[in-house]
């Protein structure tokens, strides 16, 4: 994984996401969803470049059932940007960068 | 996009098995194609095109046991790496065929010249997946609304949902979903179904899976999410109301062809017609060539579609000798 990424838990997600003094990008994804692949090397260039302004954090709904279910998760790629612990914004679906950067651009202005 | 000087040998347009297909003939006849090859979504226009969205292929030859969509996919990507064509994660916006050589931009389709030029254009932009059309489908879209059975799935453990179609890749998607649904009810707008007979039988035999004939849905119910659908028989124009918290949707195709509206002689229904020059893959522009879903609504296979990928690269190589004085 890239270093701009980091990987969330069950048990480390509040913690993580409380603890966070910029908005966080948490990408619920697994490994047998083909979208899912396709959009991590793009959240790794945002992690990288923007670092500073954004986290970027995977989930795998797979290991993770608890957040998974308490952000009623049906459909993934799904990101969703915490902001001061709350979710503030939810994309569904794998994007291009451009437009990743489009719907993300509130937090890394 | 900065403008790149070089005039291409090939430009291919989408990264399907057509595509790719052609890719990797038109590398080995180092024609170092330059492939745009879209970009990521969760609809099938995205890289590597309809398979990136399925599990088990069990009909492409050359693998017994089957092989997953976007594993064959990958696979067929590195092949055409290895023999040096060059992929591009981006999507075409607009393409010039008006003036030799042709132009194709990506990003910003005012930009006042293309990001590329080449003296051929291989089109395999491919189809995508029909929805509906209701208005409250697009807001349930990732709430119970899916457009990727493969991705969703999982979700729906334990639960009742519906699939909409009548074709293999209805029954595929109920066969598939019934891993993890509770039950699955295929809502047809006919009476008998238009897949495959083994797919039939395979739906047929399944105990979760239960058919609604004769049936299209005029309405999704659920304000966070999907709780019910509205079905009307279309016989008697009964409306049922069939309590699901899923729905996936695989009524048809429609071709990747906006972009070359005006441009390209197509269908009525969008599909581009080929055979119109030299090359059974030509199309009405000399040196622009489709192949796969994108010109084909009859077969719609992986293999028909590398099929005539292939055919495309061996015409687009045979007009690159013929017209190599014109400059």
């Amino acid at each position: 994984m890239a270093e701009g990424m980091s990987t969330l838990t069950d048990s480390t997600f509040d913690e993580e996401i409380g603890a966070a003094t910029e908005a966080v990008v948490v990408d619920f994804w697994a490994e047998w969803c083909g979208p899912c692949k396709m959009i991590t090397p793009i959240l790794e260039e945002i992690a990288t470049e923007h670092a500073g302004k954004v986290k970027v954090a995977k989930l795998n709904v797979d290991d993770n059932p608890n957040v998974t279910r308490r952000f009623e998760v049906m459909s993934i790629p799904t990101l969703i940007v915490f902001q001061d612990g709350q979710p503030v914004r939810r994309m569904i679906g794998a994007k291009g960068k451009g437009q990743l950067l489009q719907e993300l651009s509130d937090f890394i202005a | 996009m900065a403008v790149d000087d070089d005039v291409r040998n090939v430009i291919i347009i989408g990264s399907g098995p057509a595509g790719l297909t052609a890719a990797i003939y038109a590398a080995r006849a180092n024609l170092a194609p330059l492939v745009l090859e879209g970009e990521p979504s969760s609809t099938s226009d995205q890289p590597g095109g309809q398979l990136m969205l399925t599990t088990d292929v069990e009909n492409y030859p050359g693998f017994p046991q089957g092989i997953l969509g976007p594993q064959l996919m990958l696979d067929f990507r590195e092949q055409a790496s290895r023999f040096g064509a060059e992929m591009q994660t981006v999507k075409a916006s607009k393409v010039d065929f008006s003036s030799r050589p042709y132009g194709v931009w990506v990003g910003d389709p005012d930009a006042p010249e293309p990001t590329y030029r080449a003296h051929t254009v291989i089109v395999s932009t491919g189809a995508q997946a029909l929805m509906l059309g209701l208005p409250n489908e697009q807001r349930l879209v990732g709430y119970g609304v899916s457009t990727c059975a493969t991705c969703d799935g999982f979700f729906f453990r334990d639960q009742d949902i519906a699939v909409v179609g009548g074709g293999d890749s209805a029954l595929e998607e109920a066969n598939f979903l019934t891993k993890f649904a509770r039950s699955v009810t295929l809502i047809h707008r006919r009476d008998q179904l238009r897949a495959s007979k083994i797919m039939q039988d395979r739906a047929k035999a399944n105990a979760k899976i239960r058919f609604l004939w004769n049936s299209v849905v005029d309405d999704v119910i659920g304000d966070a999410k999907v709780e019910e659908l509205r079905v009307r028989n279309v016989l008697t124009d009964e409306i049922t109301s069939v309590p699901v918290s899923g729905l996936f949707v695989a009524i048809g195709h429609v071709p990747h062809t906006d972009l070359f509206k005006g441009l390209l002689t197509m269908e009525d229904s969008g599909y581009l017609v080929t055979g119109l020059g030299e090359g059974a893959t030509s199309t009405n522009v000399d040196g622009v060539f489709a192949c796969g879903d994108v010109q084909d609504h009859t077969y719609r296979q992986a293999v028909t579609a590398a099929g005539s990928g292939c055919m495309a690269a061996i015409d687009a190589e045979r007009w690159l000798e013929n017209h190599q004085s014109d400059g």
